[in-house]
């Protein structure tokens, strides 16, 4: 029995989306799952939290007032958490952390019952970071709320991959045309293959620039083009966007020292003398300061969208919990 | 007591093409089969016209499952050694060899090593005396060069095959993919596909040093098939198996994090499926295999990387593998030859054919009869098919274990 060969779309606008018709989703799991045009009205919709979290008064809006969202991070996370925190109650939600390390997770219940007690508390949104791939989306079958993805395992971080389209767009006016440099371990990062699929979606051409030992088998096929040669692939770029190296590939398993990364793969004043003038410097935090990147380039006030970012991801945020309890709120076209 | 199938379509593995015929059975034994004279004192059984073959030997299942091997017409299993005890005990080998009666019969793979550890030789000729079959390194690759060394050369000693897991355990690592598009698109540990041939050139090597009999179990990959090929026809004792899973289903089966398409080795490109259609029609395939491992939700319903390999297989064997025939790449007898004959020569059982002596397992076929695959209504102890909803075509209608039906 021959498998049909892999979906290639062909993509057309269609016009007159209204409502629901607009985000046809009950959770947001993968960017993959995603049109170009629904990942343009999220980006849109945030748009409109980047005004309200800028605006010098009261940040309220109390749209999510009564629901419950619970944040479930079954890995560690400092700024995705909090950034999802500030977002929930920021529209008025009642917003509860569960962190795996204090959770029976560790007492050996099972993912699907973990699930299953978040459900039967009556949560109204479930914002899930895991480390294991596929896990996310498998909590989500087993829920009656809206889940979002807050990354798992190396598979996909869909709201990073839209606060950094967000940001590109309002520096760059487009993302149609550019040319994006992701650049790092992109073997294991989650956030380079969001970004991958939304980059491209929106019409950027994708490079990403990775140590052969840290470079996905046929990631061609995702539609970019692969360089192990920094320089090579930094050349004419708008945006360069750099990966965290987690600390325990640095020693050898993957890349012999973090000095040699450095060398070979470090984003330095020169090196990134290669791409456009004004190109883009991106970073998803936290960053390793002298190793894939240096403080320099991090901290430069025209070139680094880095604090930027971090700023969009709230309103990306705000963006998608609105979006996605539209239904459960009974807003209208979208029940 | 003597009895006579008759009416019968006999596929038998020694013969090119499927005839009409009768068998005759003395006690638990054939007598003679073909077109033949039937005593008139003889217990007639009329088969209806239905195509009838020795009953399949099962070379290599992790769990003894009497429904889902009736219902798929397997009238011998060798259970893998991989057990919660691994069997490399004697004990644990006469138990096993007790698990199936009076249904079926369980051949115990003894473990090439303590533990299964790949570093001490297990007692393999004791446990040769208490019914082992073969010898195994189960789910797992010996990484030692020199143990393996010895489990050939010792195992060939006593004339029993040794039954090699063939992925190289450095590149695979914690994998749970092929390295490719879709391991790449879901983010998933994956290993290349060469794992598999690297493991096999070694093995060999070995086999060629030692003059053993080895038997790789699932092989799966062009690169594989090519050394295997090569092998036989430098004569050596080499033979492989495969199982359904990697001659219908290729990685993207994978897509969506399908565990129950969580299989070890794991699936592989099209391109190796392609190969392996290839290998089964050319002869270089000697045994498939079902590869039975009934797994529940505690070990499936997880996050893919999680989740344990395997698949539940028994029942789907012969249906599944009748496709081969269909599509024109195996006659009946030939693909009973991988079912049955080739599975009892590795094992050195008396079955698996029609000659006078052995014995009386024997399957009554419904070649065309249509059914779908559904996991939720599986005859195993656990649904776990990645061919759920498959529509396929091929019932057992009747099973005879020693000359009784079961």
């Amino acid at each position: 029995m021959p498998q049909p060969p892999r979906e290639t779309a062909v993509q057309t606008m269609p016009t007159g989306l209204t409502g629901r018709q607009q985000f046809p989703h009950r959770h947001l799991l993968a960017i993959s799952a995603l049109m170009p045009w629904e990942i343009s009205f999220l980006l849109d919709e945030a748009e409109h939290w980047v005004g309200v979290n800028r605006a010098h008064s009261r940040k309220h809006d109390d749209r999510l007032g009564g629901l419950t969202q619970i944040n479930a991070f079954f890995e560690n996370s400092t700024r995705t958490l909090l950034s999802f925190e500030i977002a929930g109650k920021r529209l008025g939600a009642d917003v509860v952390n569960m962190h795996a390390a204090q959770s029976s997770v560790k007492k050996g219940e099972t993912l699907i019952d973990t699930a299953m007690t978040l459900n039967a508390m009556r949560a109204d949104v479930i914002v899930i970071r895991h480390g294991s791939s596929g896990a996310v989306r498998l909590i989500a079958d087993k829920v009656s709320c809206p889940v979002l993805n807050a990354g798992d395992g190396w598979h996909e971080h869909p709201t990073q991959g839209l606060l950094d389209a967000l940001t590109i767009r309002r520096r760059k006016g487009s993302i149609a045309g550019l040319v994006v440099a992701i650049c790092g371990d992109v073997l294991h990062s989650r956030v380079a293959r969001s970004n991958i699929l939304c980059l491209g979606s929106l019409g950027a051409q994708v490079r990403v620039i990775a140590p052969p030992t840290l470079m996905p088998a046929a990631i061609e096929q995702m539609s970019v083009t692969p360089f192990t040669d920094m320089d090579a692939g930094l050349e004419g770029a708008d945006v360069v966007m750099m990966l965290r190296l987690q600390n325990e590939r640095m020693d050898g398993a993957f890349i012999p020292s973090p000095r040699e990364y450095h060398m070979l793969y470090g984003l330095t004043p020169e090196r990134l003398a290669r791409a456009k003038p004004d190109a883009l410097v991106m970073h998803p935090g936290p960053m390793n300061r002298g190793v894939e990147i240096s403080s320099i380039v991090a901290d430069h006030p025209e070139r680094s969208a880095i604090t930027e970012q971090v700023e969009m991801g709230v309103a990306v945020r705000m963006a998608c919990l609105d979006v996605l309890t539209r239904a459960a709120r009974g807003v209208e076209g979208w029940a | 007591m003597t009895l006579a199938i008759v009416n019968a379509q006999l596929a038998d593995p020694d013969a090119d093409t499927v005839m009409p015929g009768s068998i005759l059975i003395d006690g638990d034994a054939i007598v003679a089969a073909g077109d033949i004279a039937i005593p008139l004192d003889a217990e007639r059984i009329d088969a209806g016209g239905l195509i009838v073959a020795p009953g399949i030997i099962d070379l290599g299942v992790f769990r003894t499952d009497k429904p889902a091997f009736h219902f798929g017409g397997i009238t011998r299993a060798a259970l893998m050694p991989d057990q919660a005890a691994p069997l490399d005990d004697v004990g644990l080998i006469r138990q096993a060899t007790r698990a199936g009666k009076p249904d079926f019969w369980v051949h115990p793979i003894a473990a090439a090593t303590r533990g299964l550890k790949g570093v001490e030789l297990a007692e393999i000729g004791m446990m040769q005396a208490a019914g082992a079959r073969a010898v195994g390194t189960g789910r797992q690759w010996i990484a030692d060069s020199g143990v393996m060394l010895r489990v050939l050369s010792y195992a060939s000693a006593l004339g029993l095959t040794v039954i090699a897991h063939a992925e190289d355990g450095g590149l695979t690592g914690k994998a749970v993919a092929t390295s490719g598009e879709t391991a790449t698109r879901l983010g998933l540990s994956a290993a290349p596909a060469c794992a598999e041939a690297m493991a096999i050139a070694r093995d060999i090597m070995l086999a060629r040093e030692t003059g053993a009999a080895i038997h790789f179990r699932l092989v799966t990959t062009a690169g594989g098939f090519a050394l295997i090929r090569a092998a036989k026809a430098d004569g050596l004792h080499v033979t492989c198996g495969i199982s359904p899973a990697y001659l219908f289903l290729s990685d993207i089966a994978v897509t969506d994090f399908r565990t129950f398409a969580h299989l070890s080795p794991p699936l592989r490109s099209e391109d190796d499926r392609l190969a392996a259609i290839q290998a089964v029609a050319d002869g270089t395939i000697d045994v498939i295999t079902s590869s039975h491992d009934p797994r529940g939700p505690e070990d499936k319903r997880l996050p893919f990387a999680d989740s344990s390999p395997g698949m539940a297989g028994a029942e789907t064997l012969l249906a599944l593998s009748l496709n081969l025939v269909r599509e024109g790449h195996l006659t009946m007898n030939a693909l009973m030859r991988l079912l049955s004959a080739h599975p009892a020569r590795i094992l050195g059982v008396q079955a698996g054919t029609f000659g006078a002596g052995q014995a009386a397992d024997i399957i009554f076929i419904d070649p065309d009869t249509p059914w779908r695959v559904d996991s939720a209504r599986m005859a195993a102890a656990a649904g776990n098919t990645p061919f759920d909803k498959v529509p396929v075509q091929g019932r057992v209608r009747r099973l005879m274990k020693g000359g009784q039906f079961r």
